[in-house]
């Protein structure tokens, strides 16, 4: 499975009954906490097998699929290129 | 303020946000507690809390949250403590507790050295009491949760100095800390009043007067309050409100303090609030 399609699994658990869009800005939607902002982070890096350092613990990261998708690839990027 | 050597007592909820606050202030902070499951623990939380408060930071901080930590020592052991300028301690609020750990600071900790109770409920004075520097014992309630709350309740016992709130006070400003000072009484400001006000929220419910959305949403939509009594009961664990007001019935013999029994009832049933998933509200 690719980072998007294991990224909108990990989120329809999450937002049943809706169909969260890529770019849907899950935050500003009201009905997540900052508890489910720490799940997402750490989903990202178990799922992923990435460190999510400091200048990455931004939730601008975090706030929809596409966000998700593009912070795990950069990263991924920056490991190889390592 | 420069940089400070400053211990803490307990590494619970209430001792890990302290910790937490000062270290990322620059100060070295000895966190105590009884095991090293519970610092592990408190280690973990500390990162936690650290990086969940950078997600959603807008200035980033420089410094990275190793570094940070980094300041922190986790012991079981009293004897760093010949060292610090300041103590917060955090223990759990039972007398026999507070009174054992402020008898063993108070033989190792430095002559200048100044304790800060953490409480909400136990008498400053008392605790002075049980040391031979009464006049650098001080109280500080902090709010939980402590790096996301910007004023802390700073209590003046009956011997605190001037010099002692003057050091208390540097100390919270390098935290980012504001502070009120009142004087020692039970329950001082914030509990004698949000514990009464909780407890009257009860009785309307349990008197049929509205139900707790009801009673929230007036406060709330009415007086500009982010949540209602009895959200904020539910926040807190009515276990803990109930043993509050019941502390401040004992200290005052007054009646206006007597817990509701809906509250009473709500509390042998179980329902803790948030906690456990039921109370006012239902959060399964």
């Amino acid at each position: 499975m690719d980072i998007r399609t294991i990224t909108r699994a990990f989120l329809a658990k999450f937002f049943q009954n809706l169909d969260l869009q890529d770019d849907q800005d899950i935050f500003a939607m009201g009905f997540v906490n900052s508890l489910f902002a720490m799940q997402l982070v750490l989903f990202v890096e178990s799922e992923f097998g990435i460190s999510v350092e400091n200048e990455d613990l931004d939730i601008d990261n975090f706030k929809s699929i596409n966000a998700i998708v593009n912070l795990v690839e950069r990263k991924a990027e920056t490991h190889i290129g390592a | 303020m420069s940089n400070q050597i400053v211990g803490v007592v307990g590494a619970g909820v209430m001792g890990i946000g302290v910790a937490h606050c000062l270290a990322q202030a620059g100060h070295r902070v000895i966190l105590l507690d009884t095991s090293d499951d519970i610092l592990k623990h408190a280690r973990a939380e500390i990162i936690k809390n650290m990086r969940l408060q950078r997600l959603f930071q807008k200035a980033k901080d420089q410094e990275s949250i190793d570094n940070v930590v980094e300041r922190i020592t986790f012991t079981t052991d009293y004897a760093p403590f010949a060292d610090v300028d300041f103590v917060i301690e955090n223990v759990t609020e039972k007398w026999e507790i507070k009174k054992k750990v402020h008898v063993q600071l108070d033989a190792i900790c430095p002559a200048h050295c100044v304790f800060a109770v953490n409480t909400s409920a136990i008498s400053i004075t008392r605790v002075a009491g049980v040391t031979k520097r009464a006049a650098q014992v001080i109280g500080m309630h902090f709010m939980n949760p402590v790096p996301m709350k910007p004023l802390v309740e700073v209590i003046r016992g009956y011997h605190t100095s001037e010099a002692t709130i003057a050091t208390a006070k540097a100390l919270l400003a390098s935290m980012d800390k504001e502070c009120v000072v009142v004087n020692d009484m039970p329950g001082f400001v914030s509990n004698r009043v949000l514990m009464l006000t909780v407890n009257e929220a009860v009785f309307l419910v349990q008197d049929q007067v509205a139900t707790a959305a009801e009673v929230d949403k007036i406060f709330k939509s009415c007086f500009g309050h982010k949540m209602g009594p009895l959200e904020t009961a539910d926040l807190i664990g009515l276990d803990t409100i109930l043993y509050s007001i019941e502390m401040l019935y004992e200290s005052y013999n007054d009646s206006k303090y007597r817990p509701c029994p809906l509250l009473k009832k709500m509390v042998d049933a179980g329902l803790h609030g948030r906690k456990n998933g039921q109370g006012f509200y239902s959060y399964q």
